[in-house]
């Protein structure tokens, strides 16, 4: 296997050179000849439902590149982070190209494993990408990613278990607790299902009592601020007075489970599960499934902005055909593509205007909600500051620590882990 | 056959020297120092087992000892050397003594790890114990289908650790795993197996035992079988009960045999990383995480990766386990075992 790998990347770098001969010149990326060689890619898109596409998406390029071989590797989201942190230092074993969560890239970044793009056959009509899906890309004003999909969070619910229970999508956590009961009360089955085993799931409760997990603007560590510690609590009375359900592990699973089978009506999520969402036997009728905006706490509503940028690693033995795959796939018609077929939100203006998205009402629903949703610093640290928090959440939900002691806690990690933050 | 030969390898390369000093000048050299002499006595030993100290040395001593080394550094992702494709990052990481080890043992994470770490380790091995000596002795008699049983018993030893483990994780999963569901049957409310803290250890506990059982048996059933039956029969003439005879010739006859298990138990059993990781990965929260799992965590989990702080702790587990051998031979040793 090893040796296989080894063996392509050598024929591979043999084609590029051989291919590459003569035009030695550094901004070779428009090369003279045409591309070939293998570009590996690791997705991280939800087995079964949104790898499908994308891995024919990906297999269109070789129709434009008959050279070029592309390699699609699904990697489960959990892992891909490790794993690629793993092969890139080790320098054996990293695609060519990566589909890095937004808070990955600037600690990939930061560490050296990305090549910078700008002015490279990756960027084109940079003008056309929704600024929020830029930011995320830029490190030390510096381009190292290309945002392929932009996303946000809202409250999916089950329309048909609604109407039994005769409720309305909640607009804040009191509505949230008076329809859970609602809905207990007359098909017996739980109203929502938290997840307690991932941080991400809890920003939006966060964002609704005004708090936030750190403020780069000044400095400063805010989540052990008076309003994290309301967060903390509001989730765990949603937790206690059974509005919701959760779990310390397997949360993915048993919340998809829940939801597609109709155990509970309610969960948060975003774009990324309505395609699985819709395989679940409560939506063979897609009609079945309604998307609302996260319920406000008792000072804001908000959910955190997030997605997936294509970035091309530093290491890669065709850098060349890597550009261009990453041009290719953040190109206006995958993205219409993906938008069309998955329900995912392009990041580039003029795929919304394509008839894929527009027909697509999750897309015109998270529209707006990405508009105004909450960014996250983008520093290095970003996606460090999820594992305290992850330990801390899980131990409220879990009844081992207090609120009080679970802010001060993630508070300390996030000093050690900022260094010079207030 | 082959201590024969060995045997005469030696003797032979003894004879050699003895010539070779008899041809000599006459005097000899003032007392060659024993380095030197077990060299030239046993030069021939030591060319043979040369290839296999060497090997050990890169695989076992060289992790070992850059480990020791990165323990007494501030490594991290960011400082440590990397070269990706044309870029070469030297590493910046520097020497800082023993700050590492001090703030591991002056913190609570360290202590409170260890704790249950512990704890961990004494009840799974107990338990573990227990129920091998109590399945070992019930397959020692003429039972029917005896090789039937002692076969399903040796199942989950004979299943790979990370297949048995994801299936007690489905078995556990609290709104679709077949334990709740069972219970449910029953009219039981649902357990949180892994959801709540001390359900959780608990279901790490079940799961270690479970597979623990089968070499504990195993060993046991061979010491068991290795005991005289003379003894047995002796003390029955002499109106000794079941208790008597378990308490006075089990126990003693297997007493080689149990202490080397319960040793090599303590150890695996202190680290053992799939049964934890795989099942609650350390959770609910940190509830459940033993030392080396943490150690892990820093280095592989954590962004940044914290070389430094991972060494650390697996050098400290290190230093634990050799203790814990230490004593427990001393202990031996002063109860009269030829250890």
């Amino acid at each position: 296997m090893r040796r296989g790998i080894t063996a392509t990347a050598l024929v591979a770098a043999l084609a590029l050179a051989a291919t590459a001969c003569g035009s030695d010149d550094e901004t070779g990326s428009k090369s003279s000849g045409e591309l070939s060689g293998t570009v590996t890619w690791w997705d991280t898109s939800s087995v079964g439902s949104e790898d499908k596409v994308f891995k024919k998406l990906a297999e269109g390029f070789e129709k434009k590149h008959p050279k070029v071989d592309v390699k699609y590797v699904n990697v489960p989201f959990g892992e891909a982070q490790n794993k690629f942190k793993n092969a890139a230092q080790a320098g054996d074993g990293a695609p060519d190209v990566i589909r890095s969560e937004v808070a990955w890239t600037p600690d990939f970044a930061n560490l050296g494993y990305l090549a910078p793009l700008d002015g490279t056959a990756a960027l084109k009509n940079q003008d056309d990408f929704l600024k929020q899906a830029v930011a995320s890309t830029k490190y030390e004003d510096k381009t190292y990613a290309v945002p392929q999909v932009i996303d946000s969070m809202g409250i999916f619910y089950n329309k048909k278990m609604f109407e039994e229970a005769g409720v309305e999508a909640p607009a804040n956590l009191a509505d949230l607790k008076t329809v859970a009961k609602k809905i207990k009360d007359k098909t017996g089955k739980t109203g929502l299902y938290l997840r307690g085993d991932d941080p991400y799931y809890f920003l939006s409760f966060l964002y609704g009592e005004g708090g936030d997990m750190v403020d780069a603007g000044s400095k400063s560590v805010a989540i052990d601020k008076p309003e994290g510690v309301k967060a903390f609590k509001a989730v765990k009375e949603l937790v206690d007075d059974g509005t919701a359900k959760t779990d310390a592990s397997d949360g993915w699973e048993n919340m998809m489970q829940a939801f597609k089978n109709g155990d509970v009506a309610m969960m948060i999520n975003g774009p990324w599960a309505v395609a699985d969402t819709l395989t679940g036997k409560e939506f063979t009728d897609k009609g079945n499934l309604g998307v609302a905006p996260v319920p406000a706490g008792s000072a804001a509503q908000g959910a955190p902005q997030g997605g997936h940028n294509l970035a091309v690693y530093a290491g890669s033995k065709n850098l060349d055909a890597s550009y261009a795959f990453v041009e290719y796939m953040t190109s206006v018609d995958s993205q219409a593509t993906a938008a069309g077929e998955l329900n995912l939100l392009p990041t580039r203006t003029s795929a919304y205007a394509k008839k894929e998205a527009v027909d697509s009402e999750i897309v015109g629903f998270f529209k707006p909600v990405v508009e105004t949703a909450v960014e996250r610093p983008w520093i290095p640290e970003g996606g460090s500051l999820f594992e305290p928090l992850r330990i801390e959440y899980t131990k409220v939900l879990t009844g081992q620590t207090t609120p009080e002691k679970a802010a001060k806690a993630t508070g300390d990690s996030y000093r050690k882990l900022l260094e010079g933050w207030k | 056959m082959a201590v024969h030969t060995s045997q005469s390898v030696v003797k032979a390369a003894g004879e050699n020297t003895a010539r070779g000093r008899s041809r000599g000048t006459g005097t000899p050299p003032p007392t060659p120092g024993r380095l030197r002499r077990a060299l030239s006595v046993h030069w021939y030993a030591w060319a043979m087992v040369a290839p296999v100290v060497v090997v050990i040395g890169v695989i076992i001593g060289y992790p070992l000892v850059r480990g020791i080394y990165l323990s007494m550094t501030d490594a991290d992702e960011r400082n440590v050397a990397r070269s990706i494709g044309v870029n070469e990052i030297p590493a910046t990481y520097e020497f800082v003594g023993a700050d590492n080890y001090v703030d591991a043992l002056t913190g609570s994470q360290f202590l409170g790890t260890l704790g249950w770490t512990l704890v961990w380790t004494v009840s799974c091995v107990s338990i573990t114990f227990a129920l091998g000596m109590a399945l070992a002795n019930i397959l020692n008699r003429r039972i029917a289908g005896r090789s039937a049983y002692r076969m399903a018993l040796i199942l989950p030893w004979a299943i790979p650790g990370f297949v048995s483990v994801f299936a007690w994780r489905f078995l556990y999963n609290e709104e679709r795993g077949l334990l709740n569901k069972v219970l449910g049957g029953a009219g039981i409310d649902a357990v949180p197996w892994l959801n709540d803290p001390t359900w959780a250890k608990f279901a790490v506990i079940a799961v270690n035992v479970w597979l623990g059982i089968p070499f504990m048996m195993v060993a046991l059933l061979g010491g068991l079988q290795s005991i005289p039956s003379e003894q047995y029969e002796a003390a029955e003439m002499d109106g000794a009960t079941a208790w008597q005879r378990f308490r006075h010739i089990t126990l003693p006859g297997l007493r080689p045999v149990s202490t080397t298990v319960v040793l090599l138990s303590t150890i695996w059993t202190f680290n053992m990383f799939p049964v934890i990781f795989l099942l609650t990965r350390g959770g609910p929260g940190e509830a459940t995480q033993i030392l080396v799992t943490q150690a892990y965590k820093f280095s592989f989990e954590i962004s940044p990766r914290d070389y430094a702080q991972s060494s650390t702790w697996g050098v400290l587990i290190l230093v634990l386990l050799m203790l814990f051998a230490v004593i427990y031979r001393r202990v031996l040793r002063s109860q009269g075992d030829n250890w």
